[in-house]
């Protein structure tokens, strides 16, 4: 924090001195759409958290007396899938696998990424040379060839599928970590610290951390739509979780032989899907605008 | 400009090489031995160790490297496992498909993303410019392959106007063409989100530049200035377009796995469930040098087309 509060003193004093994550959240907060996308994920990770007491049934209990029940049915109030299990209740509990496949990654990427690029950024020369171009080969292939050729030649697998994942985002997470390191390398306030005496890690932990952790914090809630589409399309192919888990991509899998017997209920878990992905990159949007104190 | 693009193509190198070296190591990541598949489960020892050395496998990493890269420089990919036909055979016919595929994709997203976008710039904080930034926004989250599968229920399942899946060469050119709106209209969603907010931006940002107020203070009609709006966002859009094209290409395997459309993403399901390593390994080579060498020409046409970009 130490660092905001210098780059506090550099800038004019605003009217009310507040701290910078207490401007982000008010700005935020003034944001219907932001609050409103940040409500819809918190009720998704609540439903995912407290799923067995959410769900009216047992999301593995099959029955092949009572398969492809259309939505509204008495005792199945969206229906029940191929193998006769509650949709409603394996969608609250899809919610588990499908939040953990598309968050994990990012999270994971976030760390190395940001490891990598504030190394590339912080110490330049050659260094950043060799690991930049290395980071411009993986950048050379499209998310999603790259996550389906990983996972593809790993195997199927969740393990793999977040290996995957995680390896098609460090290379974004990593360019932007670069890049703001870099910027704020030049900055008057590290020269200031560095003529002062401060050592190389000091500089970095006080100084470089607490300024490019933000930008790319916001760079990487906006991978996470991304993320769950990827996460839930690997499912979808068969390379992420296996049967009979609930995982919203895989029961559009199973689900698609369905479509002309109960075209709706096949199309469910996807609605779970664009939902999670649209209330991310509303979030997304908004924490970006609210952080960009030019505004 | 020249030496830029000298120094753009000789740049694209070390990459290619790299992308390559990614490509090569896919089989070596795998688990197992890379010959789990052509070896009959009651292989001898002796058959083991002549087809290891009759596939180099029991050379170095970097001796086999440079022989498998030797070898597809001269078009040589190796032969499928499933099929037994050469590995460049297969991906290449396969490339034809899907290319088609995300050009008709690409042009139906660019029209309509320009055309949303350009309307929400030049008309900013309207209701258009609301409903175009609702509709990017749902465009960039939508899971495309859901989008697919809702509309082979409407238009296929429910209305049976358009078939469901497959490419129908056989019926001629038409039938080929209905079995695309689909799967193309379905992949267009993609680009349409992105194209529509870069030029919605573009737009925006163009209007508040001085020479417009000096257009419009001479007296120009709004046509007039509509032209000079749309000549200077038009290198930034086609530079977007380009890539977009790039994207589609190698991440259409989703959009064909719905709609069993045989192009590449297809090949590559199949690869990936036959554990069919050099198909696999191919597939991808040919769909990452696509899109590296997409990327260079748009930046030469970006350089070229546009004045502007001073690239030292």
């Amino acid at each position: 924090m130490a660092a905001f509060a210098e780059q506090a003193v550099a800038e004019p004093p605003p009217a009310q001195t507040v701290g910078y994550w207490a401007g982000v959240w008010r700005r935020l907060r003034r944001d219907p759409v932001a609050i409103g996308a940040g409500i819809v994920i918190l009720l998704l990770i609540l439903m995912a958290v407290f799923a067995p007491y959410v769900a009216p049934a047992d999301p593995l209990r099959a029955s092949t007396l009572r398969r492809l029940r259309p939505i509204g049915s008495p005792g199945f109030p969206l229906g029940s899938d191929e193998l006769g299990r509650d949709m409603l209740s394996r969608l609250i509990f899809g919610a588990r696998l499908s939040l953990f496949m598309g968050i994990t990654p990012v999270i994971l990427a976030f760390f190395i990424g940001s490891g990598i690029g504030i190394l590339a950024g912080y110490v330049g020369g050659r260094t950043n040379t060799l690991i930049m171009r290395t980071i411009d080969v993986f950048y050379a292939f499209p998310s999603v060839l790259l996550a389906v050729a990983l996972s593809g030649a790993l195997g199927a697998g969740l393990g793999n599928a977040l290996v995957s994942l995680t390896v098609v985002f460090v290379p974004q997470i990593a360019r932007v970590a670069e890049a703001v390191t870099t910027q704020v390398r030049g900055r008057d306030y590290v020269e200031a610290a560095r003529a002062s005496g401060a050592g190389g890690l000091t500089i970095v932990w006080v100084h470089v951390l607490g300024n490019v952790l933000g930008p790319i914090f916001v760079y990487a809630t906006s991978l996470i739509s991304v993320s769950m589409i990827l996460a839930s399309g690997l499912s979808f192919l068969g390379l992420g979780t296996r049967p009979p888990d609930p995982e919203w991509g895989l029961m559009l899998n199973t689900l698609r032989t369905a479509i002309y017997v109960q075209p709706w209920l096949a199309a469910l878990p996807g609605v779970m899907i664009f939902i999670t992905s649209i209330a991310f990159n509303l979030l997304a949007d908004g924490l970006r605008s609210a952080m960009d104190v030019k505004q | 400009m020249l030496a830029y693009l000298a120094r753009r193509v000789v740049y694209t190198v070390p990459i290619l090489l790299g992308v390559s070296l990614v490509c090569f190591a896919l089989v070596h990541i795998a688990p197992g031995d890379p010959l789990v598949s052509v070896l009959p489960p009651d292989a001898s020892l002796e058959l083991q160790r002549a087809l290891r050395t009759l596939y180099g496998f029991d050379r170095s990493y970097p001796e086999q490297f440079v022989r498998w890269l030797w070898r597809a420089l001269q078009g040589d990919l190796g032969t499928s496992i499933a099929s037994g036909r050469p590995v460049t055979q297969e991906v290449l016919k396969a490339v034809g498909y899907t290319l088609r595929l995300a050009l008709l994709a690409t042009a139906i997203g660019f029209f309509f993303g320009a055309l949303f976008g350009f309307v929400a710039g030049y008309f900013r904080d309207s209701a258009v410019d609301k409903l175009a930034s609702a509709i990017s926004v749902l465009g960039v989250s939508v899971p495309h392959y859901w989008l697919g599968m809702v509309l082979v229920i409407i238009f296929s399942a429910i209305l049976g106007w358009l078939p469901p899946t497959g490419a129908g060469d056989e019926g001629g050119p038409w039938q080929f063409f209905r079995h695309m709106i689909l799967p193309a209209v379905t992949m267009s969603v993609i680009p349409m989100g992105i194209v529509a907010r870069t030029v919605r931006a573009l737009v925006a940002d163009i209007l508040q530049q001085d020479f417009v107020i000096g257009l419009r203070a001479k007296g120009l009609t709004d046509y007039g200035v509509f032209r000079h709006v749309v000549k200077n966002a038009a290198p930034t859009a086609l530079a977007v377009m380009g890539l977009q094209l790039g994207y589609l290409l190698g991440g259409s395997i989703l959009i064909e796995t719905v709609f069993s459309w045989p192009g590449t993403g297809f090949l590559l399901n199949a690869a990936i469930f036959q554990r069919d390593l050099p198909l696999l390994q191919g597939t991808i080579l040919v769909l990452a040098l696509f899109f590296v060498i997409l990327n260079l020409l748009v930046d030469v046409v970006q350089t070229a087309l546009d004045p502007r970009i001073q690239r030292a």
